[in-house]
């Protein structure tokens, strides 16, 4: 099934144009594996992402959409530089004059003017696709165009596509020092994007910025470098992979993404992780065994860390799951999880038994650990990692940046600060107000968990 | 792409005007190598064929043919701007973006504003309409004037309240140049004051800027590179010099114009350039505005001298941002590092990493105890 990829602002036309670049390299590489095998992956993964030209050049599944036309006419520019795929120049939509990181200036006024020319430009990539898997939208959360149009579009394409699967990529702020009203565009896109979105996939700024200091080594960090890791680890989840004890490549990733991860529509937030991430140098000097990185991957996990590096491996499941109750202030705390989804890639892929995960500890009461925790896998390697691992989990870990979030854009609401620039353009401090209340919701629901 | 439009207002605000038209050309003149009429120039400048004597339509793609200055030049007395139209930049503007008249304000603001403004208004709201028209999509007015003066602060003000009027989706942005304690001028105090009303009501950001300040930033650079304590130092610092410009002989107000003329300049760079991080315009006033009417933004520049050294090595970057909260860098004399801030932003220029901006900020925000949001963009690689 095909997936089409919206990349709405500055941040998702960036990262979005990274991720089909490690697709197509993928796609393009032998992946240390059968032929048969390769060939088989190759074709899903062309129909997923790429539409086929008579001409034999791929194009990719996409709709950009900015205010600006900088970064457009920039990703379009590196896309047909490439060589090896290209976006379909039409498919794009950009104007003069950017939301300037005004959510409402998005929302209500960018949005609803170039509505329908925005879903005439989906409506034609889905009429190219043979079977719609579902949208896939990337965008940030503190810019405007991004965060608050991305909102609006995400509430047309739920009303257009009442049954397609919708899932959103969010790129949470810097902790500081990015955008000041960046707390205020983050809880309006979060509580809307929480009613009309299927499932958030999260990826915070700070943890991709460590992993490149310290995983990957980069002295001088660029904006490209933190994109080409998220772009690395959406990669590793969309590629095509078995599900589980079938032995034809998973057609919907989507639908099958949801069936394993959001059991509750009160729990949407999904972390990612993955393991080994390193320096092309250090690569080729490294071996890895299945046990190892699952048996790291799982303690990564419990102790909600992002990285493979500094684990708090004193974090335990609780023995007895009624006694302790987690709270936020505790220091060694656990990270219970809703629903787990395990990818496995590369070589000797049998011997990956991932049985550390089906702990029922791992787990909520009232979700049995087998229906829980869900694997894919697949014998052909990703990104020229000989064995990779990559974990999507419903639990707790996004709590704590949330909290924040929300205390910091409470502390700014509390003063009426910034409150004017939003009631311009129709956003009200009752919308405020059930913004805080939607995600207070969403905290208490995740921390009772 | 945007595009603005400059309102230069009395004799200081020509003066500074015309630094400001030099500086842009120049800063064009070193990017764009080839010679096209691109989307950056496309943004203060618009392209012109003068062969045609009738009225000329833009051209819009290709070489750079005659390049004319978005701009209205106002002035109640005929000097700075003749000056101008003798002057080498006098090929930028044609007679119909002036308004001039011979007698002058008289440094009375209410010359200015009530007696010149009424007298004037169709004049220059019919000279903005016809520079506005030239523009596909116009963001932004840049209005430069004096407050110690007639003209400047009278009729500045008053061109202000105009554009509010017949503009009020584009932003206005405001220098305004405060008189010095010592001014020459007996009636600035009541001049200021009487325009300062006029800004909190009708101006989007205001950026002001001392006298004194720039006295004082000048008087210092021309100490660095005469004691010539340190060689790295060179002759002419980039922010002053009006070295590679149009004009060889230097006037006495010509440096501290140019520091001006930079601010607005490295201001409007990310919205003028691509960079890794843009910034348009209009996230300036959104960021940094929490109230309305808070809209006086103090600013600084750094590094003021140039280095003959191109590298800077990491100590100098950090030393660079510590030196935007100094108080010898600001352009009006107070010193934010004992006050309050309720919110500010860094620009950052040239070829730094964000790593770099991170750690940077990271910092800035630990030794700041109260920690007020910073916001930072990187810009543009000149």
């Amino acid at each position: 099934m095909a997936l089409i990829t919206l990349q709405l602002g500055q941040c998702g036309n960036q990262i979005g144009y990274e991720l089909f670049d490690v697709i197509c390299n993928d796609f393009y590489s032998n992946g240390l594996c059968s032929k048969k095998e390769n060939h088989n992956y190759q074709t899903v993964c062309k129909e997923r992402f790429f539409d086929e030209m008579e001409s034999g050049e791929i194009v990719s599944r996409a709709v950009l959409l900015d205010m600006e036309p900088k970064v457009i006419t920039q990703t379009l520019a590196m896309a047909a530089r490439s060589g090896k795929w290209m976006y379909d120049v039409k498919s794009q939509f950009s104007q003069k004059q950017g939301s300037g990181n005004n959510w409402a200036h998005g929302y209500c006024v960018h949005g609803p003017k170039y509505e329908d020319l925005v879903m005439n430009l989906v409506r034609k990539q889905v009429e190219k696709c043979d079977r719609l898997g579902g949208f896939f939208n990337i965008m940030s959360m503190a810019g405007g165009t991004g965060s608050g149009m991305g909102t609006f579009i995400t509430k047309c394409l739920r009303d257009a596509y009442p049954n397609s699967f919708l899932l959103n990529e969010v790129i949470w702020p810097y902790g500081t020092g990015e955008v000041i009203v960046q707390n205020y565009n983050s809880i309006l896109t979060l509580s809307r994007l929480y009613q009309t979105s299927d499932a958030l996939l999260v990826h915070e700024n700070d943890i991709i910025h460590k992993i490149c200091s310290q995983l990957m080594n980069i002295k001088h960090i660029t904006f490209k470098d933190v994109n080409k890791v998220i772009a690395h680890q959406l990669g590793s989840v969309f590629q095509p992979a078995y599900t589980t004890e079938s032995s034809y490549y998973s057609r919907n990733p989507l639908g099958e993404l949801m069936e394993c991860l959001v059991p509750h529509p009160e729990f949407k937030m999904l972390g990612l992780r993955n393991i080994p991430q390193m320096s092309e140098h250090s690569l080729a000097y490294s071996t890895f065994t299945w046990h190892g990185l699952i048996k790291h991957l799982r303690q990564m996990l419990i102790a909600n860390a992002k990285m493979e590096e500094g684990i708090n491996w004193q974090v335990q499941p609780p023995l007895h799951p009624k006694t302790e109750k987690s709270s936020l202030k505790t220091g060694l705390q656990f990270n219970r999880s809703l629903a787990n989804l395990a990818i496995f890639r590369g070589k000797d892929i049998d011997s990956a038994s991932p049985d550390g995960f089906r702990e029922s500890a791992l787990y909520t009461s009232w979700l049995s650990s087998d229906e829980a925790f869900t694997s894919w896998k697949t014998p052909r390697a990703f990104n020229k990692y000989e064995k990779s691992a990559t974990l999507v989990s419903n639990s707790q870990c996004l709590l704590k940046p949330l909290d924040a979030i929300v205390e910091k854009a409470w502390n700014m609401f509390a003063s009426k600060a910034y409150v004017h620039q939003y009631t311009k353009y129709g956003i009200d401090e009752e919308e405020f107000l059930q913004c805080f209340t939607t995600l207070e919701q969403v905290i208490s629901s995740y921390s009772n968990l | 792409m945007t595009q603005s439009i400059v309102v230069q207002v009395g004799q200081c605000g020509n003066q500074i005007g015309c630094r400001f038209w030099d500086l842009a050309l120049r800063e064009h003149a070193a990017v764009n190598k080839k010679g096209i009429y691109d989307e950056a120039l496309c943004s203060f400048f618009r392209n012109v064929d003068t062969r045609t004597e009738s009225v000329t339509p833009d051209v819009h793609r290709g070489k750079i043919c005659s390049l004319k200055a978005r701009a209205v030049l106002i002035d109640m007395e005929e000097g700075v701007v003749n000056e101008i139209l003798q002057g080498p930049l006098r090929d930028l503007f044609d007679s119909k973006q002036l308004i001039t008249d011979v007698s002058g304000s008289g440094n009375n603001w209410a010359v200015g504003h009530k007696l010149y403004g009424s007298q004037y208004r169709e004049h220059i709201v019919e000279n903005l309409r016809r520079t506005a028209e030239q523009c596909d999509c116009l963001q932004c007015f840049f209005v430069i004037h004096s407050m110690g003066g007639g003209t400047g602060s009278g009729l500045g003000t008053f061109v202000l309240s105009v554009l509010e009027d017949e503009y009020p989706e584009v932003y206005r942005f405001v220098t305004s140049v405060y008189p010095s304690t010592e001014d020459d001028v007996i009636t600035s105090p009541y001049n200021s004051v009487l325009a300062m009303k006029e800004l909190t009501d009708h101006a989007d950001c205001v950026l002001p800027i001392e006298n004194q300040s720039l006295v004082d930033i000048v008087n210092k650079i021309v100490q660095m590179a005469n004691s010539g304590k340190l060689g790295s130092v060179k002759q002419n610092s980039f922010l002053t010099s009006n070295k590679g410009g149009v004009k060889e002989t230097e006037k006495p107000f010509d440096a501290m114009n140019n520091i001006v003329a930079n601010l607005l300049l490295n201001l409007t760079s990310s919205a003028r350039f691509e960079g890794q991080l843009n910034m348009d315009l209009n996230e300036i006033t959104m960021n940094l505005v929490p109230f309305p009417h808070l809209h006086y933004l103090t600013s600084s520049l750094t590094p003021l001298y140039t280095l003959a050294d191109v590298n800077i090595p990491t100590r100098r970057l950090d030393q660079m941002f510590s030196d935007a909260f100094n108080k010898d860098h600001q352009l009006i004399r107070a010193d934010p590092k004992h006050n309050l801030y309720l919110a500010c932003a860094l620009m950052v220029r040239g070829n730094v990493h964000i790593s770099d901006l991170r750690r940077n900020i990271e910092r800035l925000v630990s030794e700041r105890k109260p920690s007020k949001c910073l916001l930072v963009k990187n810009t543009h690689v000149t």
